[in-house]
């Protein structure tokens, strides 16, 4: 014990944690407003999502039930449950859930925290970004002033910013792309995947202007919809020329806010998905995860036409107290847990 | 080959790009929710200074710089070399004008200073922060000029030279902040 230490003590101030407290309540107001249910799911469970790019935290249950005990996942987001629910009847849904996220720590990071997620049945993607909107508005009123919303499209995004086409865009391309913006190309880069390329733009050359209108100095929400297919994660693909995936994500001050999807309903296509990903992870050298058979079988019983969204509420309460780092919106951050 | 995994990032590390030993000055994890992560680290080549931006994949691995601080009296200078004991071992370890740098002008016989090796050899050498000097040489008197304000030269048995406040006088013994070349105050011996 050292006696002079002051790691006992909240990483956020008193102002932001009655702030965060605020914003909890309002949020719960909101939607009680819209009659959409508050409910709650298991944080645990044997099935894991098998996106290569999120990493499970495995625990070790000992029973009451199997012999040996079994490994269990904690989830990185309520998704699997709540389309359960979904497919169950339960109509618009959301929950305010406490999730981990294995290998994230930074000033934006915090291997635990609290996503506010919900589902609407009937809409699609378009129309729950304007609910989004809504929302973030409201808890933001008085505390920043915000300029008109923005949506552009994945494509648009990439051609405003750096005038490239991410839909026909090549390895190459990309690569002297991030060259001529002084881009630091990271070793072992792959030849083959334009993904990481994307994302090495994405978030050295875009992300820090997102959401930044440069003549007022004043923020905006902006909406980035359509993701190319190889990024649709659990949103519905729209045939066209190229596909994209009916996804979106929302920025504000360069920080990522949110991600939805118009949801995918197909069984079939949430399967090989699964299987792709875990193919990602064995190529990888990575452990596959258990796929989430309850999930499928609901997805096969129906699962309503809606659009869902899951909101990072520790940086939305980091922007709305002007705070810059994630453990100044949180009473004990990672390192002091 | 000691590695450093990109977990293990943060300021201070040493490592090793392109030949060069590196030192992380901080270090920014950014990864887009459905996407691949950065480490994002700004870095201090030791040998020029100079401070780059590098990106690594998150998860990737770098080698690491056989690079510490360690503590070394100053000996003597022969010319052209520096030449540091260590108190502890009494090894002797020699050091080139560019490590040296503008650290020769503080450096007294026989002072503790900090001296960063690499692969045991001497990268750059740090003067302590505060040295204890005497004046050799400096306008005497001018007592009266108020035209200044701001003292006048004087250079010390090192040869380098430093503001003091007109009263300071040539024989005279005073402490300067290195890390300004900045006059503090006269010494009583």
């Amino acid at each position: 014990m050292d006696a002079n230490s002051l790691a006992w003590r909240p990483s956020g101030d008193g102002a932001t944690l009655r702030l965060r407290a605020e914003l909890l309540a309002r949020i719960r107001g909101f939607f009680a407003q819209r009659e959409v249910l508050e409910v709650e799911t298991p944080a645990l469970s044997a099935a894991a999502i098998p996106d290569p790019h999120l990493a499970s935290f495995a625990v070790h249950y000992t029973g009451p039930g199997p012999r040996h005990g079994q490994t269990l996942y904690l989830h990185t987001s309520p998704e699997f449950p709540m389309k359960r629910l979904l497919a169950a009847g339960s109509g618009c849904i959301y929950q305010i859930a406490r999730v981990f996220r294995d290998g994230e720590a930074g000033r934006r990071h915090n291997p635990e925290f609290t996503l506010l997620e919900w589902y609407r049945v009937g809409f699609d993607h378009h129309r729950l970004m304007s609910e989004v909107a809504e929302l973030v508005a409201e808890l933001l009123a008085g505390r920043l002033s915000l300029a008109e919303p923005e949506r552009l499209s994945y494509r648009e995004m990439f051609q405003r910013h750096l005038g490239l086409d991410p839909h026909r865009a090549t390895v190459a391309e990309l690569a002297a792309v991030a060259k001529t913006q002084n881009v630091s190309i990271p070793p072992g880069m792959p030849v083959d995947n334009l993904d990481p390329w994307l994302d090495l733009l994405l978030t050295h050359c875009i992300e820090p202007d997102l959401g930044i209108e440069p003549e007022l100095g004043q923020g905006r929400l902006t909406f980035v919809y359509d993701y190319p297919v190889s990024q649709a994660a659990l949103a519905r693909v729209r045939p066209g020329d190229p596909p994209v995936g009916e996804r979106f994500e929302l920025y504000l001050h360069g920080v990522e806010l949110a991600n939805g999807f118009h949801e995918l309903g197909d069984a079939g296509e949430q399967q090989r998905r699964f299987a792709a990903e875990n193919a990602a992870r064995r190529a990888a050298g990575w452990p596959e995860m258990p796929i989430d058979d309850h999930l499928l079988e609901a997805l096969d019983a129906g699962l309503p036409e809606c659009a869902g969204v899951a909101l990072g509420f520790d940086r939305l309460v980091m922007l709305a107290a002007g705070k810059t780092a994630l453990a100044e919106a949180l009473a004990f951050s990672f390192e002091r847990a | 080959m000691a590695t450093y995994s990109t977990n293990e990032f943060k300021g201070g590390l040493k490592i090793m790009m392109d030949g060069d030993p590196y030192v992380i000055v901080d270090n920014e994890f950014v990864k887009p929710g459905k996407g691949q992560a950065f480490n994002r680290a700004r870095v201090r080549n030791l040998k020029t200074g100079r401070v780059i931006e590098r990106t690594f994949k998150s998860g990737d691995t770098v080698e690491a710089a056989d690079v510490v601080d360690v503590d070394l009296q100053y000996l003597y200078n022969d010319g052209e070399h520096w030449h540091f004991m260590d108190p502890q071992s009494y090894e002797q370890l020699t050091a080139d004008a560019t490590a040296v740098g503008d650290a020769a002008k503080w450096l007294k016989e026989e002072a503790i200073c900090q001296v960063t090796l690499w692969n045991g050899v001497p990268l750059s050498v740090s003067a302590p922060i505060f040295v204890i000097m005497t004046i050799v040489e400096t306008d005497p008197g001018l007592r009266g000029d108020t035209s200044g304000g701001g003292g006048k030269p004087a250079t010390l048995d090192t040869g380098a030279v430093v503001r003091v406040p007109l009263f300071v006088q040539s024989g005279e013994v005073i402490k300067v902040d290195t890390r300004t070349g900045e006059y503090v105050s006269r010494v009583k011996e």
